[in-house]
């Protein structure tokens, strides 16, 4: 038996508002259950004292919140001129020859490697090889590893919106090309580049597998660069697996949901502003 | 210094930069695999991929229950997110009035960047006590399945709702003006001109259903061994590498990295075959 087209589409948009509003519904449910689960335990207290650790879940998170504050920094001062400087060549100064799309094609592919494959790296060569230990400057070299890929994706697209009547002006105007990069392409690019650094601090944030294997996860208080770390998504995972104190663990997602919403809140706002610049307006 | 010096440097510089990432990218490929390799010879390819058991404590390195781990893990949850994603995607973009699709949508964005062991202690929290009143632990792959489904919809949602909103309004119209009604030009005109988009969604969802750790750790008990059942435990590809890396020697440690090339290749393999199906539709 067919159905008529009328009754397909009433069944459909019955399946479709059902399915639609239920599984939105259902994935708010599971943010909306650890904020109310964890909102109960924090408080001043809960943020600024050091966790216990060993199998109890006595204390804050104060180490936690250093360690990411910590492992973020260092990570950005590597990364950002780094990926800056390799977006702007691609973007500015690469032939469109074969090596250009390898590169290209290699940094694509590794945006999908499992994290995990860095955290080997990252255990390998920075931990082992070059002696850092498990420590904080381990971790986030192996970040800049992983987030490289995206960073200069973002950045390079950010540039490549420019549009060339811009570049071809400022050539024009007897500037040389270093100076239209820096004058006129990044400032131009700069709300793009910012919003992609800005989503690398809540990869590096979000993260926690190649960190779990390169960080050593010790609760204490880090001191220098190669201490042990344990940031905020890993002190999660600790609470949980080791103490099943699931209220803290929920107390601490809490802390690192609230710090990924302003992220996304500044990220929102500055992509919109780059629009409203891209469009004509300025 | 005149300009045209600085120019000059700063070019130099700028090629440093894209020649010490590029080279990052290639030495993290090199050196896993490099460290990889004696598994090859000493255990065996064969044995290796196919073998059932891992035992690192008498020299039994065998990774198919990973393998099938993995396997089940991913497709059991694109087999729920895929179409839940899709039917979402379809409410969002042409079903829903504007004021839920206002809520929804930056609901959706931001659930994209919730960290995955939020999810994981979710599953520990909650759901592992539920599946454990199903019998067995509660450590299982049922709950790791749910809760990588939890995980991965809202990139599938939100990817397959800008494809669907991206097919050009021609096509919607043109469809309309011949007298299909709404569903018959959102089913046999914008979804399959949206093709492309939602196979990348779900390319991008297996991508991350495989390579998801720390939140399967947490819940999917982590025994090496062939499930019988959706209520037991089972262990991922990555799980293995997380769990046994910090304190694994010689061979062992070898067999790990090993573990690390095998889910390199499945992604090089995964990204190629989207790739290609890309091409084939643009070429059409």
């Amino acid at each position: 038996m067919r159905l008529s087209p009328k009754l397909t589409q009433r069944f459909a948009w019955g399946v479709t508002w059902v399915t639609g509003v239920s599984t939105v519904l259902i994935l708010l449910v599971i943010v909306g259950y650890v904020v109310a689960k964890g909102i109960a335990v924090i408080d001043p207290e809960f943020l600024l004292t050091p966790p216990e650790g060993g199998l109890t879940a006595e204390g804050g998170i104060s180490t936690a919140i250093v360690s990411t504050i910590y492992l973020v920094g260092i990570t950005l001062i590597v990364l950002t001129p780094l990926g800056l400087g390799a977006a702007i060549y691609l973007a500015e100064y690469a032939p469109a020859n074969w090596l250009t799309r390898l590169i290209r094609y290699g940094i694509e592919l590794l945006a999908g490697v499992p994290s995990i494959v860095f955290g080997l790296f990252g255990f390998l060569v920075f931990v082992r090889m070059l002696g850092f230990g498990f420590s904080i400057l381990a971790g986030a070299l192996t970040l800049v590893c992983l987030l490289l890929p995206f960073i200069i994706r973002a950045s390079e697209e950010a540039m490549r919106m420019v549009p060339q009547s811009y570049r071809e002006a400022a050539l024009s105007l007897g500037a040389t090309k270093w100076q239209t990069v820096r004058h006129v392409i990044l400032p131009a690019a700069l709300p793009g580049i910012v919003t992609g650094i800005i989503l690398c601090i809540g990869g590096a944030v979000a993260e926690s597998a190649p960190l779990f294997v390169t960080m050593g996860g010790s609760h204490l208080m880090p001191t220098s660069l190669f201490d042990q770390g344990r940031p905020l998504s890993l002190h999660v995972f600790y609470i949980a697996m080791e103490t099943r104190a699931f209220d803290v663990a929920m107390g601490t997602a809490v802390v690192l949901i609230v710090i990924i919403l302003a992220i996304n809140g500044i990220t929102k706002w500055l992509s919109r502003r780059f629009q409203a610049k891209m469009s004509g307006g300025a | 210094m005149s300009r045209y010096f600085i120019d000059r440097v700063s070019k130099s510089m700028v090629l440093i930069c894209a020649a010490i990432s590029f080279l990052v990218l290639l030495l993290i490929a090199t050196f896993i695999a490099k460290e990889g390799m004696p598994v090859f010879g000493e255990i065996g390819l064969g044995q290796f991929l196919f073998g059932g058991e891992w035992r690192p404590g008498d020299g039994q390195f065998g990774i198919l229950t990973m393998i099938v781990g993995s396997i089940c893990v991913a497709i059991g949850s694109l087999l729920l997110a895929v179409p839940l994603g899709v039917a979402c995607a379809i409410f969002l973009a042409e079903v829903a009035p504007h004021r839920i699709r206002e809520i929804f949508r930056p609901a959706v964005e931001l659930l994209v960047g919730i960290p995955s062991v939020v999810y994981g202690l979710v599953g520990m929290a909650a759901l592992v006590p539920l599946v454990r009143e199903l019998g067995g632990t509660g450590f299982s792959l049922l709950t790791a399945v749910i809760v990588l489904t939890a995980m991965v919809l809202p990139t599938i949602i939100s990817i397959s709702e800008d494809s669907i909103r991206s097919v050009p309004i021609q096509y919607k119209e043109a469809a309309l003006a011949l007298g299909a009604n709404h569903w018959q030009t959102i089913w046999q005109v914008l979804l399959p001109a949206a093709r492309s988009g939602i196979v990348a969604a779900a390319v991008l969802g297996m991508g991350r259903a495989v390579g998801e750790t720390m939140a399967m750790i947490m819940v999917i008990g982590n025994s090496p061994i062939f499930p019988n059942s959706p209520l037991d435990s089972v262990r991922t590809l990555t799980g293995n590498i997380a769990v046994e890396i910090a304190y694994a020697t010689g061979i062992h440690e070898n067999a790990l990295f090993a573990t690390g090339v095998v889910l390199f290749v499945f992604i090089i393999v995964l990204n190629s075959v989207a790739f290609l199906a890309r091409k084939k539709e643009i070429s059409q």
